[in-house]
């Protein structure tokens, strides 16, 4: 049964729609018009609307005085790679939490692999002993973080399926910033800085919980039969992911994929600090017009026109795609 | 070849035992039927062979090897699910021909196999279709396609035909009685439908908490079923359970007679009793009886009989047909 509404009603939940969608794409238009004045009109107050003298100097200024295309480049490698290498460890984790949930933990052959990772952890830390250089530091401390991890390790390993869902997730609320030293000076030490494979590194690290996740929700909705159906009809684990899981889930992984380019693409905190020039994706490129000083909104602007750009096309085209993964599911 | 041997085949889910210790000889060549109410392990059992679950203890052997250790796809046999699993992003070539693609058939081979088994199946109109475009029964016929292309030792069936509509599912029953006379493969068949058990079967197995209650040919089982958990599981309407003085009578804590194997009258017979319902079926007609110091009581008359609601009748058993049970349930010698 179809809910009837009134005509008066239904133009005005339409013009309140309209009204929220304006609201929220607002500080994008004014960003876009702001990229066309000068800058003189761009900080003019009270803001300028008709009277604007429309221009592309900005545009040229910007685009003579850094290197875009480096930028667009990186985004998208480290964007898109990020998330492909993610996509391929987030599929086969979320196709066993999905199919082959820990439910009875305790059985002979759980136990035989709790006792493996105990003595595996164990020997981690003879070794690191042994290795251990001459000032001592590590010799005690390596030792020592390897013994506190193996309750880490154990509550993971014998959790049910939703808890370590739920422990992925949980690593989200961290803020990023506080890992930042530790994760820096890691990055110095093994040269990663500035380097796109790097960044790339971390983009993926940042976005697995979110693809797994949502690959889990999914996959959930195919029906195990199926792919019991593959098993009996010869298929081994890889090609029963390969030919019938992914393509089953594909709307679910593009829109997965899609959320998570888009995510990556706009992440400044770590592509700000992990970069300075060879590997800077697009936000640095907007940073460095925004200087202390910044008063050259009309550049800023056209610089960050010409970031988002590509995203907003990217996202535009395939929205359709996006809501259907969305809402997969949802509605048989 | 597809001989299949379960020795003491035990599965436990936790600590919920859902397979008691199965042994059970299916040879060569037999269509063979787990019946049994939900929850009985059928379905559990014949998973177990297939190898999508593992078992806790035990040995399956398939052809004198010992498959319980053996994947899935190693042990030589195909299986329709109930909800059919199609592939549903693949045509229905695609489908059938999807285990010899895994298998590494050569394209030929491919396409000749999938082009008999469509024939066989009526499907050769069908074979670039999705599968949501086809209806239940022509779905049902694309996974036994599927099944049969591989060319399977043994072929498993789990409740196959019970998404189907009655009319259909008589349709199907008898394809797959035609398909076993035709390939003459081994056959394992779930279903909880006693109908389906006693016109397909050459040998049921009865289950029953998760062991096996009895195995036999359908009017073995029928005939002398060896416990009361048979004899009221096998037959339609359900056999009638007396006790107290008739049974003891007898020399029997309790006994069976079959609502066919009752005479009804309404001058003379041994129990009497009042009509509660009679339905007249044309064929046959069924009268419920509430029999006095017994209780209720199924009859079946051949054809139509004149009875009516609150009729007083009289019931008399036909003694070379009863059944008599001992206070464990099973049954006494005669």
């Amino acid at each position: 049964m179809a809910i009837r509404k009134s005509l008066g009603r239904r133009i005005g939940v339409n013009l309140l729609a309209w009204a929220i969608g304006f609201v929220i794409f607002f500080p994008i238009l004014w960003t876009i018009m702001t990229s066309f004045k000068s800058e003189l009109d761009a900080f003019a107050f009270p803001p300028k609307f008709f009277s604007v003298h429309w221009t592309l100097e900005n545009y040229k200024e910007v685009l003579s005085r850094s290197n875009y295309p480096l930028f667009a480049y990186n985004s998208i490698v480290e964007s898109v790679g990020a998330n492909i290498v993610g996509l391929l460890i987030a599929i086969p984790a979320a196709w066993s939490m999905a199919f082959a949930p820990t439910i009875v933990p305790e059985r002979k052959e759980t136990r035989m692999l709790y006792a493996a990772m105990l003595a595996a952890i164990l020997i981690a830390a003879a070794i690191l002993y042994l290795i251990g250089d001459a000032r001592g530091d590590w010799r005690i401390y390596g030792p020592i973080v390897a013994i506190a991890c193996i309750p880490v390790v154990f509550w993971i390993a014998t959790r049910r399926t939703p808890d370590v869902l739920m422990w992925m997730l949980s690593t989200k609320m961290m803020p990023g910033v506080g890992v930042l030293v530790p994760i820096f000076l890691w990055f110095r030490d093994l040269h990663l800085l500035d380097t796109r494979f790097g960044v790339g590194f971390m983009l993926m690290l940042m976005n697995l919980p979110i693809i797994i996740w949502m690959l889990y929700t999914y996959f959930k909705e195919i029906p195990a039969g199926i792919l019991e159906a593959a098993r009996m009809d010869g298929a081994s684990l890889l090609n029963e992911i390969v030919y019938v899981l992914t393509p089953m889930a594909t709307p679910g992984i593009a829109s997965t994929m899609l959320l998570a380019v888009i995510l990556s693409w706009n992440e400044a905190f770590w592509t700000l600090n992990l970069t300075t020039h060879d590997a800077a994706p697009l936000t640095a490129f907007i940073a460095s017009y925004s200087a202390p000083e910044g008063l050259f909104w009309a550049k800023l602007s056209a610089a960050s026109t010409l970031a988002i750009a590509p995203i907003l096309v990217l996202g535009w085209l395939s929205q359709k795609q996006l809501v259907r993964g969305l809402t997969f599911g949802a509605v048989k | 070849m597809g001989s299949i041997e379960l020795q003491q085949v035990r599965k436990s889910f936790g600590s919920v035992n859902i397979i008691k210790g199965v042994d059970l000889q299916i040879k060569d060549g037999e269509f063979v039927v787990f019946v049994g109410p939900s929850g009985c392990g059928k379905s559990t059992l014949l998973r177990l062979i297939a190898g999508l679950e593992d078992v806790t203890g035990g040995k399956i052997v398939i052809d004198g090897k010992d498959a319980t250790e053996r994947g899935p796809a190693q042990r030589g046999l195909a299986m329709v699910f109930q909800s059919y699993a199609l592939y549903p992003h693949m045509s229905v070539r695609n489908n059938i021909a999807f285990p010899l693609k895994m298998a590494k058939a050569s394209k030929e081979v491919i396409d000749a196999k999938v082009a008999r088994a469509a024939g066989t199946l009526n499907l050769t109109d069908y074979l670039d279709r999705r599968p949501g475009q086809l209806s239940g029964g022509q779905r049902q016929r694309v996974a036994i396609g599927r099944a049969i292309v591989r060319e399977p030792s043994a072929f498993l069936f789990d409740e196959p035909l019970s998404n189907l509509d009655a009319a259909l599912r008589v349709q199907m029953r008898l394809e797959i009685g035609e398909l076993h006379k035709t390939l003459k493969t081994t056959m394992i068949y779930v279903t909880h439908d006693q109908v389906e058990a006693m016109t397909m079967a050459d040998k049921i197995v009865v289950l029953d908490l998760g062991a096996i209650a009895q195995v036999g040919a359908p009017l073995d089982l029928y005939n002398r079923p060896d416990n009361l958990f048979v004899a009221k599981f096998i037959g339609s309407p359900t056999m009638n359970i007396v006790k107290g003085p008739s049974a003891d009578k007898r020399g029997a804590d309790c006994v069976g007679i079959r609502p066919e194997h009752t005479d009804i009258s309404t001058t003379a017979g041994e129990w009497p009793g009042t009509v509660r319902i009679a339905e007249h079926l044309g064929s046959e007609t069924f009268v419920y009886v509430d029999v006095d110091g017994i209780g209720p009581f199924t009859v079946r008359v051949d054809g139509e009989a004149p009875l009516h609601a609150s009729d007083r009748v009289f019931l008399t058993p036909r003694e070379s047909r009863l059944h008599r049970f001992n206070a464990a349930g099973a049954r006494i010698a005669a």
